[in-house]
């Protein structure tokens, strides 16, 4: 099929008009408020309730509030998250009663789809998704954060409840 | 096809008295008398009625295996009998039907009064509500009385996931408590023996521990102390709760409140792949489960076999499976003669190497020793290779203290299957002083070791140097491993499939649950390579082929088949 291309008038022809049109946009963004964000030195807050990185957090006493359940492992759907339970020779728990913690807890942040079923599913708050979104590494394996890591990064978190400490 | 296999004379058994009733509006025939927790014939109760009809009742107490106790109240059932007039006939509906009596409570005739299904036997024309509303308030009413002073250990607790009070609160239970007091705090983590923990707070106290130690292995350990809601669990004063059949109660126990020592806090139950298995630890052949997960075994769990183990295993066979995990495991085809360079083909040139062996061997140069605890798919292969090589076979007797339940003095899995299928002499073990003179003389050249460490049975390592040829299959490294010539890396029996006969000749069959490490393959599979390379013959490819096929060839199995060996196997006379 041939389209026809259409003869353009005489005050298209001159060319000019269009141009002028074209620096009355520029001119008039020029002076409007400035948009464009300066990242990474200038960066962007994060609403409530945004899905970053699911880190662990330790209670106001700095204890892992985690007594590795396994809840989110099963739960993950990308397979991320990978516990290694204490045994029954493990290390004893931060939290005497609360019996045992999990000796290692690694999240692969490259499988991580921020889903939140971890933080839903923990039946112990001791995971969050954190507002953290800037996440890299120069290898694969920087990149599977372990439980010292994950403590670290995720601070403590106000419990209401301090289930195991009232047993 | 004729069944000879069974030796379980079966004469024609006396016709079984029925009797009609209703379960949930629906008429079925029940048998009058069931068999109880011994076998023993005693009339049937609601809880079996209503399995046989197909309605499960919920119970906690209650074990098929265990006297009854009815102490839990979780099964109560409401019922009704036909309605008797004062001439002790039945009172009639207008359609002819018989009226029903429904169990009401005398001083509140509105009120139903529910009975235990476990312990109330049932008479004809009985009707029962299983699923009516005032069964399911009785339940719920049951249920948030056991979850009173129940803790909210369920994150920590090594039950979850196959616990009973948590299926049964998600079936029957209320999703809030209405429980505003304090609740009661009972002992935790109490060491009740050697390889048990006891969580007080856990336990519902239904006494199924009691009734197993006291009444299955006759060790009467355990009993509850102490008063009303601070009732606990406890092992008679200054004694541990220790005997061979412990972790039985870990198993029966429908809550978290027995927990087992070596499996403690080591992976949650819902992520175990289970795979039938056999224990290999005796000659008795207890029906397993084991539990494993991505490679790794974690526990084993007797499964319910009433021709073998009812539904227990001993804490000895029970714990033995760590060395299937060993680190030190043999991976890697390997051996002083052999260097295998391309990885790849290493299976390949071993076999080669092995054929290139047996193949120029004079007649009587070769010996076999093999374990009585392969498989009797693997003895058959290695059977038919002595009878085309003229090797002279046996195994390694084993031998330990027995007991009075399931313990066998005999600790090889398969001593019967060597015996049938010719491998070991009747009084195994008495070849192996003639291997060794064989070799001491120089009559024996090659000597083939499939599974055992000889050096510790009267074939020394001055025997083993003064061998040309030394062919060793193993899993775990010894002293004969060391000196191997060539070494094959074999499978423990979670990691590939076979048959075992146990001591009354049971022929069980087991499957595979995980993957042997790095090379190693299931010997049946390169036995089967060497056969052919000696015999000239090829034979089945798969263990059901090669299970039929040596069903054929030795008459003591009576052409079973592996399919008709079932999950539960078949037991042929000896």
């Amino acid at each position: 099929m041939i389209v026809k291309r259409k003869e353009l008038s005489f005050w298209e022809r001159l060319y000019l008009p269009a141009i002028i049109g074209g620096f009355k946009v520029t001119l008039r963004h020029f002076f409007r408020k400035k948009v464009t964000m300066q990242y990474p030195e200038e960066k962007w807050v994060v609403p409530e309730g945004y899905r970053g990185a699911p880190y662990l957090v330790k209670d106001p006493e700095g204890n892992t509030k985690c007594v590795s359940c396994q809840l989110c492992e099963f739960v993950c759907p990308p397979k991320a998250i990978k516990i290694t339970p204490p045994g029954p020779d493990g290390q004893a728990a931060d939290r005497p009663a609360a019996e045992k913690m999990p000796k290692e807890f690694e999240i692969n942040m490259l499988r991580c789809i921020f889903c939140g079923y971890c933080q839903e599913v923990c039946p112990e708050e001791a995971i969050f998704l954190m507002k953290d979104y800037s996440l890299n590494g120069e290898s694969r394996k920087e990149m599977i954060f372990n439980k010292e890591k994950l403590l670290a990064l995720g601070g403590v978190h106000e419990d209401k409840i301090w289930k195991w400490k009232n047993k | 096809m004729s069944n000879p296999t069974t030796t379980e004379s079966k004469p024609a058994p006396p016709p079984v008295e029925k009797i009609k009733i209703k379960v949930d509006g629906r008429e079925i025939e029940v048998p009058k008398m069931m068999p109880d927790w011994q076998g023993k014939l005693q009339p049937t109760t609601m809880l079996q009625a209503c399995a046989l009809a197909g309605v499960e009742i919920p119970h906690y107490c209650y074990h098929p295996k265990l006297p009854v106790a009815g102490n839990c109240r979780m099964c109560l059932v409401e019922f009704g009998t036909p309605m008797m007039g004062p001439d002790r006939k039945p009172v009639l509906n207008e359609d002819g039907t018989p009226k029903i009596a429904k169990s009401v409570l005398p001083y509140e005739p509105g009120t139903p009064r529910g009975a235990i299904g476990c312990a109330t036997p049932i008479t004809p024309g009985m009707e029962l509500y299983p699923s009516s509303p005032a069964t399911k308030q009785m339940r719920e009413a049951i249920m948030e009385s056991l979850l009173i002073n129940h803790p909210l250990d369920c994150p920590i607790c090594d039950q979850a996931g196959e616990c009973k009070l948590q299926e049964y609160s998600v079936d029957y239970g209320k999703s809030a408590s209405r429980f505003v007091e304090e609740k009661v705090h009972k002992p935790k983590q109490v060491d009740l023996g050697p390889r048990i923990m006891l969580d007080d707070e856990r336990c519902i106290l239904c006494t199924r521990c009691i009734r197993f130690t006291k009444d299955i292995v006759g060790d009467d350990k355990l009993g509850i102390v102490n008063r009303g809601s601070y009732n606990t669990i406890a092992a008679y004063p200054g004694t541990q709760f220790d005997n061979n059949y412990t972790l039985n109660t870990v198993d029966i126990c429908p809550v978290g409140a027995l927990t087992s020592k070596d499996f403690r806090f080591k992976m949650r139950v819902w992520f175990l792949k289970e795979t039938k298995s056999l224990c290999t630890s005796c000659g008795t052949g207890c029906n397993t489960i084991i539990g494993s997960r991505e490679n790794k075994m974690y526990r084993y769990e007797p499964r319910e076999n009433d021709a073998v183990n009812s539904t227990w295993m001993c804490d000895y066979g029970r714990l033995n499976y760590k060395w299937i995990n060993r680190p030190d495991r043999l991976s890697k085809v390997a051996g002083s003669r052999f260097k295998g360079e391309i990885p790849s083909e290493v299976w390949l040139e071993a076999v080669k190497a092995i054929l290139a062996v047996l193949n120029k061997a004079p007649q009587d140069s070769v010996a076999i020793v093999a374990s009585a605890r392969q498989t009797n798919e693997e003895l058959y292969l290695i059977k038919k290779m002595a009878d085309k090589l003229g090797a002279i076979t046996d195994s390694v007797p084993r031998t330990g203290e027995s007991d009075r339940l399931l313990l066998h003095e005999d600790r090889n899995p398969n001593s019967t299957g060597a015996r049938l299928i010719g491998i070991s002499p009747q009084q195994m073990g008495s070849n192996l002083p003639k291997i060794a003179d064989g070799i001491r003389t120089g009559q024996i050249r090659t000597l083939l070791v499939i599974g055992e460490d000889v050096t510790r049975h009267g074939i020394g390592a001055e025997l083993l140097q003064k061998l040309d040829n030394l062919i060793v299959s193993d899993i775990l490294p010894s002293k004969t491993t060391e000196l191997a010539h060539i070494l094959l890396p074999g499978c423990a029996h979670g990691e590939k499939r076979g048959s075992f006969v146990n001591v009354k000749g049971r022929v069980q069959r087991f499957m595979k649950a995980m993957e042997g490490p790095g090379e190693a393959r299931p010997e049946w599979e390169f036995l089967k390579e060497l056969v052919e390379g000696v015999t000239g013959r090829t034979g089945p490819a798969t263990i059901e082929g090669l299970f039929n096929q040596m069903a054929k060839d030795v008459p003591a199995f009576n052409e079973l088949t592996w399919a008709a060996l079932g999950d539960q196997g078949v037991t042929v006379p000896l």
